[in-house]
């Protein structure tokens, strides 16, 4: 028999957790790690696993360099998984996406040697690696939202 | 981050002995390897086989370690992880570096 699901969360079928993170770079590490040990990953494959662990973390380092920067701040991190996808829901109270929109993110032009990036593959692998990705700014909060396909 | 070092006639191997080069460990990451690329070899190898994770930042702190080799001097890389060879290759900077399967003969493989 299924409980129904309290009113205050978003979902009300499959399995869910709750992250909250600390805006530096090392609880973000700390926080993929307690991520990729929680249950709800246990039936990920080895691929899907480095997939969202890789997403993840650049979506919270994002948060960290770019929306908080040298501030201190919290994130809160919420997956949900419903047959072949994981929905992840990242929130934080940080400074807006420039223009209120996602970066671009597109591949980078490779040049020569001293011309090559050193930077801007962030949202590239994020747009690259998930679906339904979307933000919005609501009452001063970012929430990025996107989906991953973990049946890889 | 802790580097290991072997030479080789002209080549330096460094392994990263850790299994991670993430945006919390991106910056030492970078400094330390500008130190050990001091060194005079003219080809340097990274042998990745201990990382298991790398992320956007790893991967710009490995770019420029090549971009501070200098022009006549290469960046090798070695013995990518799955999760690592994805970044390299979804990024297309797999086109950018020599990549080895694994290291030469005579660096003692990976526990």
């Amino acid at each position: 028999m299924a409980f129904p699901a309290p009113s205050d969360t978003p979902y009300a079928t499959g399995t869910g957790a709750v992250f909250q993170i600390t805006s530096t770079p090392l609880a973000v590490r700390r926080a993929l790690r307690e991520v990729l040990d929680h249950s709800i990953m246990s039936g990920l494959s080895k691929d899907a696993r480095g997939t969202a662990e890789l997403v993840l973390a650049e979506a919270l380092n994002n948060i960290v360099e770019h929306a908080y920067g040298t501030d201190d701040g919290q994130i809160e991190l919420q997956l949900h998984q419903t047959g072949s996808r994981l929905s992840c829901d990242v929130f934080d109270a940080g400074m807006p996406m420039p223009e209120g929109e996602l970066p671009a993110g597109l591949a980078q032009i490779i040049g020569e040697h001293d011309d090559l990036p050193e930077g801007g593959f962030g949202w590239y692998l994020i747009r690259t690696l998930t679906e339904d990705l979307t933000y919005r700014r609501i009452d001063a909060r970012n929430h990025l939202s996107f989906k991953l396909n973990i049946e890889q | 981050m802790d580097l290991a070092t072997e030479t080789q006639d002209d080549l330096l191997i460094v392994r990263a002995m850790e299994d991670r080069i993430d945006a919390a460990g991106a910056i030492q990451f970078k400094e330390q390897m500008r130190s050990i690329c001091q060194n005079p070899q003219s080809r340097v190898m990274l042998d990745l086989s201990r990382v298991a994770f790398l992320d956007s930042s790893g991967l710009g702190a490995v770019v420029a370690v090549m971009k501070l080799l200098g022009p006549g001097r290469r960046l090798e890389l070695a013995a990518l992880t799955p999760t690592v060879a994805k970044v390299f290759r979804l990024t297309r900077m797999d086109t950018v570096f020599t990549i080895h399967d694994s290291v030469p003969n005579g660096f003692p493989s990976a526990v």
